[in-house]
């Protein structure tokens, strides 16, 4: 078995003349919280896209626990135990808050053809369901309607959802963007907590959540990784500092 | 031969004529994102007006003009009253909103005109019939529709492609939001897109009034055929409605005229009279269902106009 | 407001011991009509609860319900004009043909999304709608009378009326249970997810397309079974039963009930039918202070020009519908005793 959870090799994606990903290879260990930075544009967005599996690799290779998933479709890698957070809330609006998650766990719980037996009432689901939102800090609204959610709570819901299958590795898309101080706060708690059990890739503009949070840090610029190591070593390298650092000082981010 | 060849302009008139609801019906589609059911009234709005018109002028071409400008005018004023207040909303509230429209335009219509259709006879110089080819004589009058229906088709070209109210109409089909940024009266931009369309479905019911009787429901069996022809033609695309109206009016003619020969060489007569008529009917839907599988965006989907 | 005993569920509790009364009344008080009016109803409301399925659970839109309205009743009306009147082979036909007819339907045009599946849906209702128009030997436009209704096993007698009236509410409330047992399983937990929101459902491993097409199929297939019994209620199938404003008759009744509500359609249907029956007799009634008796019942011939508006005007303000309101009303009443 290998210690590598999650290998791509030579990924690259082109959208007409631009290149969002350019030759990249990654590696994560299991269990380590592996965080990938970078300004504006520099293809992160799109690195997920490709490892869930929402867009096709132009060329390269992606291994989930030393399997080949890349020619798996994004539902099939989600139920081999590869879950994805989404950027952009995407969620079951109408829907009450304990039936999205109850959702995801039937996605993972065989085909849905039961027509009979009332699925809210199924501990199947539910159990699991309640368990995912309890670990995502939000039983408390479990019977609230998903729309009536703060922001942040949406956050912590797409994070129980994602937690529902019960997943080896998270892909975590910017859980902090548009988060409050004390809302961030909770979310890096949070995946503090979820590190010890689960492998993690997190996609982050925030760099204090990152440099507290990160095992390893790899540095993307125009879908190039430039750098990849601990924060410490991240912190020293010369050339991030230069390309990406130093424009996240004048942004205002504090690192 | 004669009869084939003729059979063929046959198709190609009634398939202009489809383009021109087609057309107005993708337009407001493409750039309002409305769903009208009830552009087959203004079609019989259209020929209700020549028919009515035509009388009190005495004149074909003034009752037509009139026509023309009235069902213009009845398009401003729908969508003032009535659609403006749909555009935010789902598809669903256009599609029943549409056919409230409906129910009051067929009755208003009976009210007026009377429960029987009306007709309306065409002047001698269109009646006749002209020599195209060497012993091929064609109506005056489908040839004039031919001609007309292939003007408005290049105006139509030239006012999306080239002028600035078709590229505020060509931005506003793909980037609602950009429109509204420059500046655009998009209020007054949406009501005279929807009186163009309107005045699109007039012309297209007051040049069939000579050909068919004008009567109440006219309208819904042909906004049926112009659905196909917009499914198969990509919503929002004038070029993809042309295309797809030429070949839905074509295959119906043609099916219509020949089908029933060519099942006769395939079953015995008596099961082929029986069965031609519902068949050929089902021609164009079999087409649709066709594209559907191959193309479920329909030939040329919008943003490829 | 969540408890039992609220303004909706009290309607809904009224109705369907009116609706089981009704005979009664309609014995006692030798009223005839009544009976023929709410078989109507009772069948209609089956149709739309059908179409509630899919268009208010399912969220898609389909314009061509009444297909399967026609596909049911002239699975009847053929069988029937070849001899065959039992009523073990007429509705297991009817069930079959109307199922074949929505998985072909549905496997073309949820292919598609949004406009798209309104128009295509429309455009192959009315294709079966000229298809039985073409057929000369089961009567074409003029439709074809049905001489015997389906015949089953004494005592089951469906031309006796009150017979036939028990038989149609039974099926409706069995649908409508039918329909409540399915919303709150995992497939129809898979089918809102696929309304609320189906990007994620496919990101999240659910195959939507196939859980769709099972919902769309069965609810064509209770429609082909209310077509069935509104053959066998008026003797007489004619393409005009699948006639597109058919359709959107039946979106309306859901509409104006309340979508995904399990007693909407039916409140829609009785709303819908009995304005038809009686907006004349209002015109003309309403009518007579203002324009004189002789224009009122003139004006009352053209009452579907109070109707088109009136829709219009249901669609830009009590969107909730019916049941929507009676749902506030109850939050009104329940805030009340609260305080």
């Amino acid at each position: 078995m290998s210690d590598l959870m999650l290998q791509a090799e030579n990924l690259s994606k082109r959208f007409g003349g631009i290149v969002a990903t350019d030759d990249l290879t990654l590696n994560v260990a299991r269990g380590e919280l592996h965080a990938v930075i970078g300004p504006n544009g520099a293809g992160k967005t799109t690195l997920i896209a490709q490892l869930s599996g929402q867009l096709r690799s132009d060329s390269g290779r992606i291994r989930f626990a030393g399997e080949d998933i890349t020619a798996l479709p994004p539902h099939q890698r989600s139920l081999s135990g590869l879950a994805r957070s989404f950027q952009i809330t995407s969620l079951f609006l109408d829907l009450s808050v304990l039936d999205n998650v109850a959702l995801a766990v039937q996605a993972h719980a065989g085909h849905s053809f039961h027509f009979w037996r009332n699925a809210r009432k199924d501990e199947t689901l539910r159990a699991p369901a309640r368990a995912a939102l309890e670990r995502a800090g939000l039983s408390d609204r479990a019977d609230g309607p998903a729309a009536a959610l703060s922001h942040g709570e949406h956050r912590q819901l797409e994070l129980a959802m994602a937690l529902a299958g019960n997943p080896r590795m998270l892909l975590l898309d910017e859980p902090m963007a548009g988060l409050g101080p004390e809302e961030s706060g909770r979310m890096v708690a949070m995946l503090r907590a979820l590190k010890q059990e689960l492998t993690i890739l997190l996609v982050e503009h925030d760099m204090e959540a990152v440099f507290a949070l990160a095992d390893r840090i790899t540095v993307l610029v125009y879908g190039r990784v430039i750098a990849s190591g601990t924060p410490e070593e991240i912190r020293a390298n010369a050339l991030v500092r230069e390309a990406y650092l130093g424009e996240a000082d004048k942004e205002g981010d504090h690192v | 031969m004669t009869l084939f060849f003729e059979q063929c302009l046959n198709g190609l008139q009634f398939g202009l004529l489809l383009f021109l609801l087609a057309a107005g019906l993708t337009l407001v589609f493409g750039i309002m994102d409305l769903v009208n059911l009830a552009h087959g009234s203004l079609y019989m709005l259209g020929a209700y007006f020549a028919a009515t018109f035509s009388v009190w002028t005495g004149n074909f071409v003034f009752g037509a003009v009139l026509a023309l400008a009235a069902t213009l005018v009845v398009g401003m004023a729908v969508e003032v009253i009535v659609m403006r207040r749909l555009y935010s909303r789902d598809h669903l509230d256009h599609v029943l909103g549409t056919f409230g429209l409906i129910l009051f335009f067929d009755e208003s219509v009976r009210l007026i005109w009377g429960p029987a259709g009306l007709s309306l006879p065409l002047p001698p110089w269109l009646s006749g019939s002209v020599q195209i080819l060497s012993g091929f004589q064609y109506s005056a009058y489908r040839l004039a529709i031919i001609v007309v229906t292939l003007g408005v088709a290049a105006f139509l070209y030239i006012l999306v492609m080239r002028t600035r109210i078709g590229m505020l109409v060509r931005a506003g089909a793909s980037n609602r939001e950009m429109v509204g940024a420059l500046g655009v009266n998009i209020k007054l931009l949406y009501t005279l897109v929807f009186g163009l369309g309107a005045a699109l479905a007039g012309l297209a019911g007051l040049m069939q009034a000579p050909i068919l009787t004008v009567q109440i429901g006219m309208g819904e069996n042909i906004l049926i055929l112009a659905f196909v022809v917009t499914v198969i033609g990509g919503i929002g695309s004038i070029r993809g409605a042309l295309v797809a109206a030429l070949l839905v009016g074509v295959l119906d003619t043609l099916g219509r005229a020949f089908f029933p020969d060519i099942l006769r060489t395939m079953l015995s007569p008596t099961a082929a009279s029986a069965l031609a008529p519902a068949l050929s009917s089902m021609l164009i839907y079999l087409l649709m269902a066709i594209v559907l599988v191959i193309k479920p965006e329909g030939l040329f989907s919008a943003g490829n106009k | 407001m969540t408890g039992v005993l609220n303004v909706r569920n009290l309607t809904a509790a009224i109705l369907v011991i009116g609706l089981v009364l009704l005979p009664v009344y309609s014995h006692l008080a030798g009223d005839r009509f009544v009976l023929t009016l709410f078989t109507r109803i009772v069948i209609m409301a089956m149709a739309a609860t059908s179409l509630n399925l899919i268009l208010g659970y399912g969220g898609m839109m389909s314009f061509g319900h009444a297909a399967y309205l026609g596909i049911g009743g002239y699975a009847v009306g053929m069988l029937a004009h070849e001899g065959i009147y039992s009523g073990f082979v007429q509705w297991p036909v009817a069930i079959a043909a109307s199922a074949l007819f929505a998985l072909v339907i549905g496997a073309l045009s949820l292919r598609t999304r949004g406009v798209y599946f309104i128009m295509i849906t429309l455009a192959f209702a009315q294709m079966a709608y000229y298809l039985v128009s073409g057929l000369a030997r089961y009567g074409g436009d003029d439709g074809l009378t049905i001489y015997k209704r389906s015949q089953f096993i004494e005592p089951l007698n469906l031309s006796n009326k009150i017979q036939f009236y028990y038989l149609c509410l039974a099926l409706l409330f069995a649908t409508i249970f039918l329909i409540w047992r399915l919303i709150n399983s995992r497939f129809g937990m898979a089918v809102q997810g696929a309304r609320s929101n189906e990007t994620r459902m496919r990101a999240i491993g659910f195959p939507t397309y196939r859980y769709r097409l099972a919902c769309f199929v069965i609810a064509g297939t209770l429609g082909g079974l209310s077509g069935v019994l509104l053959a066998n209620h008026g003797d007489f199938v004619s393409p005009a039963m699948m006639y597109w404003t058919r359709s959107g008759d039946l979106i309306i009744m859901v509409v104006l009930g309340g979508m995904a509500t399990a007693f909407g359609p039916l409140i829609g249907a009785i709303a819908l039918l009995l304005l038809e029956e009686f907006l004349p007799l209002i015109i003309k009634v309403a009518g007579t202070p203002f324009f004189g008796s002789s224009a009122a019942a003139r004006g009352s011939e053209y009452w579907m020009i109070v109707m088109g508006p009136l829709l219009l005007l249901v669609v830009l303000f009590a969107r909730g519908g019916i049941d929507g309101m009676l749902a506030k009303l109850g939050a009104k009443v329940s805030a009340k005793e609260r305080s």
